[in-house]
């Protein structure tokens, strides 16, 4: 067989390797959202979850799921930028920061159910935080900042080092050209992977187990005062968030219909991450647009 | 490569009070880690001339124009020794401001390298931080520095358009517009045209000869016909020395030194 009949056939192996990963992903994606979407309403998003009866809903879930995600990224986007600028800008080349970056690396590949028991240990049991939105949202932190740390040292070295002498070159402090010309050339890129770490924890059941708990108490929505005791907003209160929810129902729901209000909070979930990663495509692209210069800031 | 001796040389001393010097060294060694680049180099830069840097690859012509405004600084495990005289100060102390030194001593690359922004913001975002608010002051200097880098009239309605839609020659001559914008007394350009096509190439080396009414300029290239077009003085280095520093038109005609004389001659290089 000479070079080019090598070239078809490699050509048509990795074609078909392709089509069955897309196959895999793309029945799954359809399986869930068939099995699950038709048992979507207005009210079932909405609705509060029951205990016993069928008819449920999971509008505690989701509301808890996003403001969760809201205080995790809270604490963890100033964190993970801060260090990847170190890192990537600053970080002399020695063993500490060979260290730092190891540990960032073995960090990421934590299992989320050791997550989930380090933060019930630490943020539950030692710093009594209790099963709290508090503790879920320091354990989605740790489970979420060693690759943000990476997203953002990676998207800073992706720009040349020659932009950086640009800015030196005219006068400006390692500062300046840090915070004004590296930082926003490499914005996209940080932003796409901040969202698709948002998409990540979203989906997060394991962590949040031990941490916020695998329930919610009677919450009180016309009291938005984060120290008011029933209020959604108290994040010293427990709660069961949308991953969580399919996790307690598929394992010791006792509800008649478990089966389709699993299915259907599992389309909602799925749902609600794709959506994320088009947003992280959309926004990145469009960031990209804006700050390389095609509208000016007046 | 044939070997020379290092020892044979000719470097015409130009800090003779006859003219203005604008920047001049003196015994400037430049090392990274334990390697020595840069052996010990002696010349001065007058004032609104051309000088041209030329040498083949791994003479340490560039090294020792980047030490010039201390842009070797960032790279770790450089040393740099000797002095680095403007204005009277050694510039190569260790108590000069070197971010308000590099706004006097400006710089453009090899790679055209604008920023990610607006050619307005490229020319303008600099002066904004050190301070110059006044939006007529920064609208004039924009048409200033875009007319001297012969750039204005294709670009002057797309100000506002991302620099990096230009051409390549385009973005050259926009840093070029970038670095005088600073008003610097000196420019250095290390070898500013060599990915660029002889059109923009042209139109650079226009433009240098334009600038250099206002401008001391430094040049690193390897492009001989280049240095021989533009340069009123010429340096030649050789392994981390300079040998041979003259008139540019006295080094292409009559050499005094053999490496010169072959390396101009094309025999290596």
């Amino acid at each position: 067989m000479n070079a080019r009949k090598w070239d078809k056939v490699a050509t048509t192996i990795l074609y078909l390797i392709s089509i069955f990963i897309i196959f895999v992903l793309a029945f799954l994606l359809l399986y869930i959202l068939v099995s699950g979407l038709p048992n979507v309403s207005w009210h079932f998003i909405t609705g509060r979850s029951s205990s016993f009866q069928a008819g449920g809903g999971i509008g505690i879930q989701l509301f808890n799921s996003i403001y969760l995600l809201v205080l995790a990224m809270l604490i963890s986007v100033p964190l993970s930028v801060g260090a990847g600028i170190y890192l990537s800008e600053y970080a002399p080349k020695n063993w500490l920061t060979n260290l730092v970056r190891n540990a960032i690396e073995i960090l990421s590949s934590l299992p989320s159910v050791v997550v989930g028991l380090f933060g019930f240990l630490v943020f539950s049991i030692n710093m009594k935080f209790g099963f709290s939105i508090l503790s879920g949202a320091l354990a989605l932190t740790v489970f979420n900042l060693p690759l943000l740390t990476r997203k953002v040292e990676d998207s800073l070295q992706s720009i040349h080092y020659t932009q950086r002498e640009a800015g030196y070159a005219l006068g400006l402090s390692r500062w300046e050209t840090v915070i004004h010309v590296v930082v926003p050339a490499a914005l996209p890129g940080i932003i796409t992977g901040m969202i698709l770490g948002m998409g990540r924890i979203f989906g997060e059941a394991a962590a949040l187990i031990y941490t916020a708990g695998q329930s919610s108490p009677p919450l009180d929505f016309s009291n938005w005062n984060p120290l008011y005791i029933a209020s959604p907003l108290n994040p010293l209160r427990s709660a069961e968030t949308l991953a969580v929810h399919i996790w307690k129902i598929n394992s010791e729901g006792i509800i008649p219909d478990a089966t389709k209000v699993s299915a259907a909070s599992s389309a909602i979930l799925v749902l609600f991450v794709l959506l994320l990663n088009f947003a992280a495509r959309y926004v990145g692209n469009r960031l990209y647009g804006r700050l390389t210069g095609v509208k000016e800031r007046k | 490569m044939q070997e020379y001796d290092k020892s044979e040389r000719y470097l015409k001393d130009l800090d003779d009070g006859k003219r203005e010097i604008a920047l001049s060294t003196d015994d400037l060694h430049v090392s990274y880690g334990t390697h020595e680049a840069i052996h010990g180099v002696s010349l001065a830069f007058e004032r609104f001339k051309i000088t041209a840097l030329i040498g083949a690859s791994g003479s340490g012509k560039s090294t020792y124009l980047r030490s010039l405004n201390r842009m070797n600084d960032n790279i770790a495990g450089t040393k740099v020794t000797g002095k680095i005289m403007y204005r009277g100060l050694d510039i190569n102390g260790n108590n000069i401001d070197v971010y308000e030194m590099r706004k006097h001593i400006g710089m453009v690359f090899q790679q055209p390298n604008p920023f990610a922004k607006s050619i307005y913001e490229n020319i303008t975002f600099a002066l904004k931080r050190h301070g110059e608010k006044r939006k007529d002051v920064l609208d004039e200097t924009v048409e200033r520095t875009l007319k001297q880098a012969g750039l204005w009239k294709q670009v002057k309605d797309d100000l506002h358009q991302s620099a990096l839609a230009l051409s390549g020659g385009q973005q050259q001559r926009l840093c070029i517009a970038r670095a005088i914008a600073m008003k610097p007394d000196i420019l250095l350009l290390d070898e500013p045209a060599s990915v660029l096509d002889p059109v923009s190439t042209a139109t650079v080396e226009d433009t240098l000869m334009e600038l250099k009414k206002d401008y001391t300029i430094v040049i690193v290239t390897h492009n001989m016909q280049q240095a021989g077009r533009i340069s009123d003085y010429t340096a030649f280095f050789h392994l981390g020395d300079a040998l041979e520093y003259d008139e540019t038109r006295k080094i292409f005609t009559r050499p005094k030194i053999k490496a010169t004389e072959d390396y101009v001659s094309g025999h290596f290089g």
